[in-house]
């Protein structure tokens, strides 16, 4: 016991993930990878549930979490990722600061409101059933008066209740001038449910209550829908932000570290980047000399060298020296400023796109209404009194009232948003599958969406494999990024014993009185065979070895995706113009292009350019889908009609794709596009059966005879036929 | 139609159980985690002496 309150008593490098519950226990939310089956859920809870001073531990399959509550005097986090990686979990602590809060409680809400809605529509049905079998077999009146006031009391309740939903749409809609498809909605339920209660008032036969609560049931139902989607996204999107590890080290005022959340650390904190790890925030060099790999920030290849006074940005890489980093505020560096200006910019003319779903509620809304009001006005010349021509034309809003039109978008979009999950890509917002549908032009980013992250040895076959095995070796000790794929040489080696790390040079040990260098060209002087590679692979990094008077060069450099040349074949053969607009030097852009058979390719393009790029395509009236992954992307993928970024990108560019490539490979972007087709093809099918609906109805409606059978069978009819038809989007995933 | 008098609060107090019951489920959190949900209830725990 003495020892785990000496454990804990030292403060942890992950204390800022924790929330406290009490004074004595705290919670930690972890992102956990390599979750599949039963087996795992049962290992992992057990495991966490008896380490010592873990009061409850719930993993979450849908969202791959596990929430651990522990007393803080006698477990710490870091111990308990440590066992889990002992289990063979990698699991990764999640920031307390959620800010998918406020969607969490919308969609309680919608679900509470669909509860109420299902139940309230299927007793009120279960009494309409019971009139409409009475006008048949002659129920008396004071009984089906009965009946009607039963159903009134449960209708109104939940008209207030889960309809205020569409009135809150409706009414915001309207106050900004506009409207929307939750405006005729809400007339129809309020119109609905008045007349109900005045027919009700006068003994009146028909009243519409069950019309009215099953609008709101089917028109909910579409809502949970497009909601269950955009929740799944959101937890998938962060868990993978918190498995790559997007924490930052704070260098606290006492000089200890502690790993926190990016977005827990101030303007003006110091933080800590070790070599081989990933910037996490803008900031100026305080102290430390290194090289950094920014091609997720400008796709340029080359390695920049900085020192104390250089700014430096989130998501370059750190690779050699340790640098500590004053923390500036987001938008104060010129690169970013310049890029966050284009952003603003570049957004407001993707405003100007209109969803399907609105441009249907703006040809509808005016044509239902003209309807009534035509039907309203012509029985009133035909004679009939105003009351009675007031209760038909009614009765035409509340057979129009868009109940599949409510289904016939969302319904297809959560399908069709699966099939893309199945392959691989996440999609973001729900009107992006109509945007992608069009898409005839692709503008591919080179570094990083059409390369790998990771790099490789692109000379591998022409080194001497007994040099090759001892540069390997040696690449074991070091912790330089460029070194990784040469240590990967040799699997399961030791390293040399009297390996030494030589700052910004390289590493050098001694091997039988021969001294083996690896690092920079100029270290092991091997200028030489560098400049001659350099012609070959001029988008390689250069890494020489030496041993003795012997020398090695490895030109490292990040290869094409494993299907990029498919990927781009396919595109092609589908009639899709392809473009490269890349940051990076002409020469390995030209290389890259000519691999590919792309013909227009664009190389050293500023965020300016690539934005410039794209509205001149836009000009030319092509429907451009951007794939991009740097923060010099960013704009670009705003400005583009729609965007995609690999999961490996930068938050900045991923925030503002549409789509979220999640693995190594390209073609499902291919593929995404012909699920978007067929996805938009079954929304206008679904949108004309709506169309076909209304011709069918309003003639009825208008005429007088649409009681309130023939709504509930219309309405639940017109439903059921959008839903199943949305089904079929699944389809397009397996061929 | 005396029959009404209780059977009309009784169908609706049966529905309202079964609202009742849902909302007391979403409230619980038994909707946060539906893919989970399927797997704990294949899981046998005598057979996690195959699994170690």
């Amino acid at each position: 016991m003495d020892s785990a309150v000496a454990v804990a008593a030292r403060p942890d490098r992950l204390d800022g993930f924790l929330k406290a519950l009490d004074p004595t226990t705290a919670e930690i939310e972890l992102a956990v990878d390599g979750i599949h089956c039963a087996g795992c859920i049962a290992t992992i809870e057990r495991e966490m549930g008896v380490f010592p001073g873990v009061v409850r531990a719930r993993l979450n399959f849908t969202d791959k979490r596990l929430r651990v509550a522990f007393r803080t005097a006698q477990a710490n986090p870091t111990a308990l990722i440590g066992r889990l990686s002992d289990l063979g979990f990698a699991a990764h602590p999640f920031s307390p600061i959620r800010k998918d809060d406020a969607a969490d409680v919308e969609q309680r809400r919608l679900l509470r409101a669909l509860g109420v809605a299902g139940f309230a529509a299927m007793n009120i049905m279960l009494l309409s059933v019971v009139v409409w079998a009475g006008h048949e077999t002659g129920l008396d009146a004071v009984s089906r008066d009965f009946f009607h006031w039963v159903s009134a009391l449960i209708a109104l309740p939940t008209a207030a209740y889960s309809g205020r939903i569409f009135f809150d749409s409706a009414i915001a809609a309207l106050k900004r001038g506009r409207t929307n498809m939750d405006v005729p909605i809400s007339l129809g339920i309020m119109l609905a449910l008045g007349m109900s209660v005045i027919e009700t008032l006068n003994h009146g036969e028909h009243a519409y209550f069950d019309g009215a609560v099953m609008l709101i049931f089917f028109l909910l139902i579409g809502r949970t829908l497009d909601q269950a989607m955009q929740r799944r996204t959101r937890a998938v999107a962060a868990n993978l932000a918190a498995l790559r590890a997007e924490s930052v080290t704070k260098c606290l005022p006492d000089g200890s570290l502690r790993d926190m959340a990016a977005d827990m650390v101030q303007p003006g904190d110091v933080i800590v980047v070790h070599p081989g790890m990933r910037v996490g925030l803008d900031g100026v060099v305080e102290h430390g000399v290194s090289d950094l790999d920014q091609s997720l920030v400008t796709g340029e290849t080359a390695h920049q060298a900085v020192r104390a006074g250089d700014t430096v940005y989130a998501g370059t890489l750190n690779l050699s020296g340790l640098l500590r980093v004053r923390v500036l505020k987001p938008s104060t560096g010129t690169l970013l400023a310049d890029v966050e200006r284009l952003l603003a910019k570049a957004t407001e003319v993707r405003g100007a796109y209109v969803k399907l779903a609105d441009r249907a509620a703006q040809l509808y809304v005016p044509f239902v209404h003209a309807t009534a009001l035509l039907t309203f006005l012509g029985w009133l010349a035909y004679g009939l009194p105003w009351s009675q021509a007031l209760v038909i034309a009614i009765t035409v809003l509340i057979i129009t009232c868009p109940c599949a039109l409510g289904l016939a978008i969302p319904a297809v979009q959560v399908v069709a948003a699966g099939a893309l999950f199945r392959i691989g890509v996440l999609t973001n917002s729900g009107d992006a599958l109509e945007r992608l549908a069009a898409t005839d032009t692709v503008v591919l980013d080179k570094t990083g969406t059409l390369t790998l992250p990771s790099s490789e040895i692109a000379n591998i076959a022409a080194l001497p494999p007994e040099l090759v095995g001892r540069a390997a070796r040696l690449a074991l000790a070091s912790r330089h990024p460029l070194s990784a794929p040469i240590a990967a040489l040799a699997p399961g080696g030791s390293p040399y014993p009297t390996a030494r790390e030589a700052p910004g040079e390289g590493i050098r040990a001694c091997d039988h009185g021969r001294v083996l260098k690896l690092g920079s060209v100029a270290f092991c002087a091997a200028e030489t065979e560098a400049d001659r590679l350099a012609e070959r692979y001029p988008d390689a990094s250069m890494v020489a070895f030496s041993a003795g008077d012997q020398r090695i060069v490895f030109a490292i450099r990040q290869p094409l995706r494993p299907d990029a040349i498919e990927a781009v074949a396919s595109l092609k053969a589908a009639g899709i113009a392809v473009e490269i607009l890349s940051g990076d030097r002409s020469r390995p852009v030209a290389a890259v292009a000519k691999e590919l058979g792309v013909a227009c390719w664009m190389a050293g393009a500023t965020p300016a350019i690539k934005v410039e790029r794209l509205h001149a395509l836009r000009a030319d009236s092509r429907h451009v889908l951007m794939i991009g992954d740097g923060i010099n992307d960013a704009p670009a993928l705003a400005a583009a009609n729609v965007s995609m970024s690999p999961v490996s990108a930068t938050h900045l560019a991923q925030a503002q794709a549409d789509f979220l490539l999640l693995g190594q490979r390209l073609s499902p972007a291919a593929m995404a596009i012909r699920i978007a087709a067929k996805a938009k093809s079954l929304m206008m099918q679904n949108l004309w059966f709506s169309v076909i609906y209304n011709i069918v109805a309003v003639p009825i409606a208008i005429s007088g005879h649409a009681t309130p059978l023939v709504a509930a069978l219309a309405m639940s009819g017109s439903s059921l036929v959008v839903m199943l038809n949305a089904l079929r989007a699944r389809q397009t995933g397996q061929t | 139609m005396n029959v009404l008098v209780y059977l009309m609060p009784l169908a609706l107090g049966l529905g309202g159980l079964g609202l009742a019951a849902f909302l007391w489920a979403m409230r619980s959190g038994q909707f946060e985690d539906l893919d989970g949900a399927s797997w704990r209830g294949i899981h046998d725990p005598d057979d996690e002496r195959d699994q170690v």
